[in-house]
C-alpha cells in the first residue's frame, strides 16, 4: 500500500513536470494562492481542488484512512499548523517539494531539508512522549 | 487537456496516492518518526515509490524541448545551504512530529472535514503569512516574480 500509493504520488508529480515543467511542492502550491501570480494561480488553485476533491472521494469508502488517532488539543494542532506553515516557508519546501521532486533531482538543499525535517519530527516524537506522555 | 485541467487530475491522483499510502493517518507519522521508540518504518516505501517514478521522470526531462502546457522545464536547484533552509525545515519537522499531518496530507483531510485537518489548515496558512510578511519584501504581489524565480525544490 504505502510503496503503490507512493508511486500514484510520484506518477501526479512526474506528470506535472514533464506535461507543465511545474514542480510539486505542496506547501510552495498553497502558499501561492495566498500571494497569487498570474500565470500560476489558476493551476494551483486547480491541483489544490483536485486535493481536497480527492479526500472528499476516500472520505465517502475509507473514512479510517482520515481519523486523527493522536492525542492532541485543539491548541496543540493549531499549534503545529503554525510550525509547519511558516517553517515550510522559511525552508522554501516540504515532504513533496523537497522530499520527493527536490531529492530525485539530487538536489543537496532537499536532502539537507529532509534530513533535517526528518530528525526535527522524530524529536517532536520523542519529547511529547517521554516529557508530555504522548499526548498534548 | 488544458494546464488547470492538469493541474486538478493531478492533485485529485496525488490525494489518492496519500490516503492509500497511510499518510493521512497522523498516527502513523508519529509511528515512523519514532526512532526511539516503536519505530514503524512502513512509510518510508512511500517515498520509495515517489522518488523511483520522480528520479525516472528527470532522466527523461533531458530529452524533451520544452513541456506542453508551460514554457520551460524548471532550472537546476540552488546550492547555497544556508540557515535558513535548516531553521525552517526544522520547524516544520517540529510541527509535523507534533500534529502527525504535513500540507499534501493535511488539505487532502479537508475533503473529510475532519476538525483537526480544518484547524491545522487554518493555522499553517496563518504561518505563511506571518513568514511573508516578516520575511518577504512588501511588493505588490505581481512584482514579487524574482523571488520565486529563485525558489528551489
Amino acid at each position: 500500500m504505502a510503496l503503490g500509493g507512493g508511486a500514484m504520488i510520484g506518477v501526479a508529480a512526474a506528470a506535472m513536470l514533464l506535461l507543465a515543467g511545474r514542480i510539486t511542492g505542496i506547501s510552495g502550491i498553497f502558499a501561492g494562492l495566498l500571494r497569487p501570480r498570474r500565470t500560476e494561480a489558476g493551476w494551483q488553485a486547480a491541483f489544490v481542488a483536485g486535493l481536497v476533491g480527492g479526500g472528499l472521494l476516500l472520505a465517502r469508502t475509507r473514512p479510517e484512512w482520515f481519523r486523527f488517532e493522536i492525542d492532541r488539543s485543539v491548541g496543540a494542532i493549531a499549534a503545529a499548523g503554525l510550525l509547519v506553515g511558516f517553517g515550510t516557508r522559511l525552508g522554501n519546501g516540504c515532504t513533496s517539494g523537497h522530499g520527493v521532486c527536490g531529492m530525485s533531482r539530487l538536489s543537496g538543499r532537499s536532502i539537507v531539508a529532509t534530513m533535517t525535517f526528518m530528525a526535527a519530527g522524530a524529536i517532536a516524537v520523542l519529547a511529547v512522549d517521554r516529557v508530555f506522555g504522548g499526548a498534548l | 487537456m488544458r494546464l488547470n485541467t492538469l493541474a486538478f487530475v493531478s492533485g485529485l491522483f496525488f490525494s489518492v496516492g496519500l490516503g492509500v499510502s497511510g499518510m493521512t493517518q497522523p498516527a502513523r507519522i508519529v509511528g515512523f518518526l519514532d526512532f526511539f521508540g516503536r519505530w514503524d518504518p512502513t512509510l518510508a516505501f512511500v517515498m520509495g515509490g515517489a522518488l523511483a517514478v520522480m528520479i525516472a521522470a528527470n532522466r527523461l526531462l533531458g530529452r524533451l524541448g520544452r513541456p506542453i502546457y508551460g514554457s520551460a522545464f524548471p532550472l537546476p536547484p540552488p546550492t547555497r545551504i544556508d540557515a535558513r533552509l535548516v531553521a525552517g525545515a526544522a520547524i516544520f519537522g517540529i510541527g509535523w512530529g507534533l500534529g502527525g499531518l504535513c500540507p499534501g496530507p493535511a488539505i487532502a483531510s479537508l475533503g473529510a472535514a475532519t476538525l483537526p485537518s480544518i484547524v491545522f489548515v487554518a493555522a499553517m496558512a496563518v504561518g505563511m503569512v506571518i513568514h511573508n510578511a516578516v520575511f518577504l519584501p512588501r511588493l505588490p504581489a505581481r512584482d514579487a516574480i524574482a523571488e520565486t524565480a529563485t525558489a528551489d525544490r
